[in-house]
């Protein structure tokens, strides 16, 4: 783990100060099997640590991606943040307030700070409360954070919400059964939306739609961004996806961000091996027919990440020194930041 | 292997006779609110040696069609009209007991979870041999060398000392490849590969698309490779297939129709999807949702979201017309009397949603 | 998983349908009621035992329960007589006190029903609490209720509600015995029956709490007790309810079983199953109607009520189709 914070030698950028700053965010899992299972098969205690030593900032305004494949604790960290999990280790702060342990907190207190952020899901099919109306589901964030609004009052709230995700207000009065995937995510954003909130968390909010659903979705979120100026924390799996909504994109691997840049930089020269390699993987519209090169490997089990570098048996330019020694985001010329011995030492280009 | 007819017979052009070939199926859902046609009128072809990608989004038949070939349609689904060939014989009408042989020595299927295929009591081994010496007459020895060989051909590593794992103990990527030595065990002459790598990593996903590819063409295996990712289709089939509301509305060389769509909701969809190549402000996108079974519009099925519709569209169903290098169900492509094109209703125009234009 | 794709794409159908949530499941629900003769009799069948046990007050032609209206003159009259002495005619047959079998069936099965539906109640209570608890918080609550759960389950429920009363009683003056029997009875049979409930509750709740829109209800920070109470206990109850109903089969006959045993309620207000307790001292005599009739009448009402729960099972749930 990371005993020294990375180097931010990012310039603030134009966007606007920073209203999220995470700081070697880690967080263990206890994986082991039951006590009384461990002591009687003599296994050990197992840790997952989804996420080890991840630190990243997100200016306001802007949209910071977070990629990587199954397993990279990308959605941990999205967790972390809006305080579903606690933190292991690290700091959070939040528009200047310390909100590292917002996990634990309760009433006015953590009422103050999670009004002003929110989340979307990835499953539209598990984020309603299936039992529910649409208009009681968007306003129960109403209920919660202003409780001195009247019936009637929020009821105009959630038509207004409903028609600005693109649906009507009369949807208020069916059940989420009754749509389809595209538009029970649009539900989920009007939820979002409900209290007007600064920073939304959007943890694969279409890997689950057909890519003509994910298209009015992506292009509604853009709208909202600029509409609102919301701050995008977004989560995906997939690169175009990223590269289509992100101005800085955070490449993972196994708990550990491997590469930060801003988005053009990242798509026209990655750093770490594992940056040019996810690109490489993109599946392309354009040379179809054509071979792309094929990686080498699968991610390993996490509970047992390799040494050093985690991503050093599937890099072609691992040498002694990345198998022993765990490497730290350095800044870069350029203005993005890279895990990686070999681009420290000049070795890889 | 020897029996199979090479890689160079792959143009379809040169292949006689195709190895699958579905002429005008349709596939009906009786239920107590009415009948529900889920595949209307859907035919094509596939030759020795070819991959056909067939495409859609969710509820658009796409993996019915494949389930329909195979009979394995979920009741009350029952093939209602139309005929389905496998090399030249009729097999739709086959009952379950004749047509039980076929699966695995004719027709090898891959699913999306390879855990659904794999039984998870038994070792890898094991499922292979048996595999093997069901349908082809194999002693023990004779099949374990089979399995030994085909796991190295899938790329497992040092496979002798992974013939007596267990499912369990492969990773999702090796899972897969094991599937697909199962499938391959028997020569199949087709491969029905549902989703084959939609639960996989993106890094895993081409390795699994390349070996699946190259099996393929060695063994002159057809494959129907069904798909909702536009990319996995790219990368690996020759032809490609729309479907939309049940229905077939494109059918082509991959490259023509990624390149250059014929029909309207083909052009939609390829505009929709986000490129890493390109830097677009807005993504394309088509109005309104994929019909339900149970409201699909009359005349043309895309008509109500279609920016070229006019009246004919909603009277009139068009039929596959030739159109670019592949076949349109597109009235702009009628060679009697082709529609005009709307203006201003070009690729990629930005457009907002309706609620924002206040 | 590509059937699940296919379910899904057959079910394009399903995904909007017209109208609200009620109607489409009430439709849904009589459309396999009138498909199924055997659920349509036990309806019938079950509705007219109910019925019975409910207006008895009315129907019955004397009250069991009160020794004034008994004539003991009239003891073994056969069924379908009129007395000789009393004039007073026996549907049913009388038993050794003079008691009309047909009104004690009647009050009999109230009394079976009774217990059958609190003892029911409770065991869902106490269980449905106990499993939300168990797999909403974990740790060491939930060990120690499944593992509670995991012993109970090792002894026979009725050699638990046997032990349970029997501790019961113990406590209590031997002067209250008949006048608590009923409460003691639910007790027992509840304490015994809890565990289904919290099983089914604590695996439906551990799934709930993981699904998106209860993290979505975290996320704006709802307290626990509301996202229990609000969110994830509606969505767990649909199995409660289903394993309610078969429940109530086997705690009416967990009560006949008790009662029979001698255990249960006292011959003076007797249920089903002291009926046929007492009838059996007959059997061999020649006065069958004594235990036959109430013997019929349980077997009826338990396989009914069991039937509907059968049914309801399979209408609620599609997947065990």
């Amino acid at each position: 783990m990371s005993a020294e914070p990375s180097l931010h030698a990012t310039v603030p950028a134009a966007r606007g100060e920073v209203l999220l700053e995470a700081r070697d965010l880690a967080r263990h899992f206890d994986v082991s099997k039951p006590w009384l299972q461990r002591v009687l098969e003599r296994g050990e205690r197992l840790t997952l640590k989804a996420v080890d030593g991840v630190s990243f900032t997100i200016r306001r305004g802007e949209t910071l991606a977070l990629v990587g494949e199954s397993g990279c604790g990308k959605s941990t960290v999205a967790r972390l943040v809006v305080g579903l999990y606690g933190l292991t280790g690290g700091r959070l702060v939040f528009d200047g307030e310390e909100i590292s342990d917002l996990a634990g907190r309760s009433g006015k207190q953590a009422a103050a700070v999670r009004r002003r952020f929110q989340m979307i899901f990835q499953d539209p099919y598990a984020s309603l409360n299936p039992l529910w109306r649409v208009g009681t589901i968007i306003g129960e964030p109403l209920r919660v954070f202003r409780p001195e609004m009247s019936a009637t009052d929020r009821r105009r709230r959630v038509g207004e919400l409903l028609e600005q995700v693109g649906m009507s207000a009369p949807d208020a009065d069916r059940y989420p059964h009754e749509f389809s995937g595209g538009q029970r995510q649009r539900i989920s954003i009007a939820r979002a939306l409900a209290n007007e909130p600064e920073f939304m968390i959007c943890d694969e909010p279409t890997s689950a739609l057909d890519v003509s659903v994910q298209a009015q979705i992506l292009n509604l979120m853009r709208d909202l961004q600029d509409e609102y100026g919301l701050t995008y924390l977004f989560i995906s799996h997939d690169m175009a996806v990223v590269k289509h909504m992100a101005d800085r994109i955070a490449v993972m691997y196994l708990g550990r961000i491997a590469e930060i840049a801003p988005a053009r930089q990242l798509f026209a020269s990655p750093h770490h091996p594992y940056s040019t390699m996810l690109l490489e993987a993109v599946p392309s519209l354009e040379g179809a027919g054509k071979e792309r090169t094929t990686i080498k490997g699968e991610v390993p089990n996490p509970v047992h990440p390799p040494s050093g570098c985690a991503f050093h048996p599937r890099c072609p330019h691992a040498n002694e020194r990345c198998r022993r020694e765990v490497p730290l985001l350095i800044a870069h010329s350029d203005g993005s930041e890279v895990a990686c011995h070999g681009v420290e030492e000049g070795r890889i280009e | 292997m020897s029996s199979i007819p090479s890689s160079a017979e792959r143009s379809p052009a040169a292949a006689p006779e195709p190895v699958l070939s579905v002429r005008h199926l349709r596939v009906e859902f009786p239920t107590r609110h009415g009948t529900l046609v889920a595949l209307d009128d859907v035919s094509f072809a596939i030759a020795p040696g070819e991959v056909l990608g067939v495409v859609g989004e969710s509820g658009a038949g796409k993996s019915m069609t494949g389930n329909a070939v195979i009979q394995l349609l979920e009741p009350p689904g029952r093939i209602a009209d139309g005929e389905i060939h496998l090399q030249g014989r009729r097999i739709d009408n086959l009952a379950e007991d004749d047509f039980v042989p076929l699966r695995g020595r004719h027709i090898g299927m891959i699913f999306q979870d390879p855990l659904t295929s794999l039984n998870p009591l038994f070792s890898i081994g094991d499922q292979l041999i048996e595999t093997l010496r069901t349908h082809l007459p194999l002693s023990e020895k004779q099949a374990r060398e089979r399995a030994l060989a085909l796991l190295s051909e899938v790329g497992i590593p040092a496979p002798e000392t992974r013939l007596d794992s267990y499912p369990h103990q492969f990773s999702g990527g090796m899972r897969q490849r094991v599937v697909i030595a199962l499938a391959l065990a028997a020569e199949p002459e087709l491969i029905i590969a549902d989703e084959p790598t939609t639960a996989l990593d993106v890094s895993v996903q081409a390795q699994i698309l390349a070996l699946l590819k190259r099996l393929c063409a060695e063994r002159g295996t057809a494959v129907m490779l069904v798909t909702h990712d536009m990319g996995v289709i790219a990368e690996t089939a020759d032809r490609v297939a729309v479907m939309y509301a049940g229905r077939l509305i494109e059918i082509g060389p991959v490259n023509a129709v990624i390149r250059a769509p014929q029909h309207p909701y083909t052009e939609g969809l390829m505009a929709s999807i986000p490129a890493v190549e390109h830097d677009l402000e807005r993504l394309y996108q088509i109005e309104g949702a994929m019909p339900r079974l149970a409201a699909i519009p009359p005349g043309c099925p895309f008509h109500p979201r279609c920016p070229h519709a006019q009246a004919r569209c909603e009277r009139e169903r068009p039929d596959l017309m030739p159109a670019g290098q592949g076949q349109a169900a597109c009235w702009l492509h009628d060679p009697d009397d082709p529609l005009p094109r709307r203006a201003g209703s070009e690729k990629a125009r930005p457009r907002r949603e309706n609620a924002h234009e206040r | 998983m590509s059937r699940d794709v296919q379910a899904r794409e057959a079910g394009g159908v399903a995904t909007r349908p017209p109208g609200r949530l009620r109607t489409f499941l009430a439709s849904d629900i009589v459309h396999s009621w009138k498909q199924q003769p055997v659920v349509i009799v036990a309806t019938l069948v079950t509705l007219t035992l109910f019925a019975g046990a409910l207006f008895a007050p009315w129907i019955a032609p004397q009250n069991p329960f009160d020794p004034g209206q008994l004539q003991l003159i009239d003891a073994f009259t056969p069924p379908l007589t009129t007395s000789e002495f009393s004039g007073r005619f026996y549907l049913l047959g009388s038993d050794s006190q003079g008691r009309d079998v047909f009104s004690a069936i009647l009050y009999g099965s109230r009394i079976s029903l009774l217990v059958g539906f609190a003892a029911v109640l409770f065991a869902l209570v106490l269980g449905t609490a106990l499993g939300l608890s168990a797999g909403f918080r974990g740790g060491w609550r939930d060990a120690l209720i499944m593992r509670i759960a995991d012993v109970q389950l090792t002894f026979p429920s009725i050699l638990m509600a046997l032990l349970i009363f029997g501790v019961i009683r113990g406590f209590l003056p031997r002067s209250m015995h008949a006048e608590v029997a009923i409460i003691v009875l639910i007790v027992a049979i509840g304490l015994s029956d809890w565990v289904q409930y919290a099983r089914a509750v604590r695996g439906a709740t551990m799934v709930e709490k993981n699904k998106e829109y209860v993290q979505a209800a975290r996320v704006i920070g709802l307290p626990a007790g509301k996202i229990l109470f609000q969110h994830i206990l509606p969505n767990v109850l649909r199995p409660v309810l289903v394993i309610g109903t078969i429940g109530l089969a086997l705690a009416i006959i967990a009560e006949a079983t008790l009662s029979f045993l001698g255990v249960g309620m006292p011959p003076t207000q007797p249920s089903l199953g002291t009926l046929i307790r007492v009838g059996q001292d007959y059997m061999f005599s020649g006065e069958w109607w004594i235990l036959l009739f109430p013997g019929v009448a349980l077997l009826m009402l338990a396989l009914s009520v069991n039937l509907l729960g059968d049914w309801l099972r399979d209408v609620l749930n599609p997947k065990l189709r």
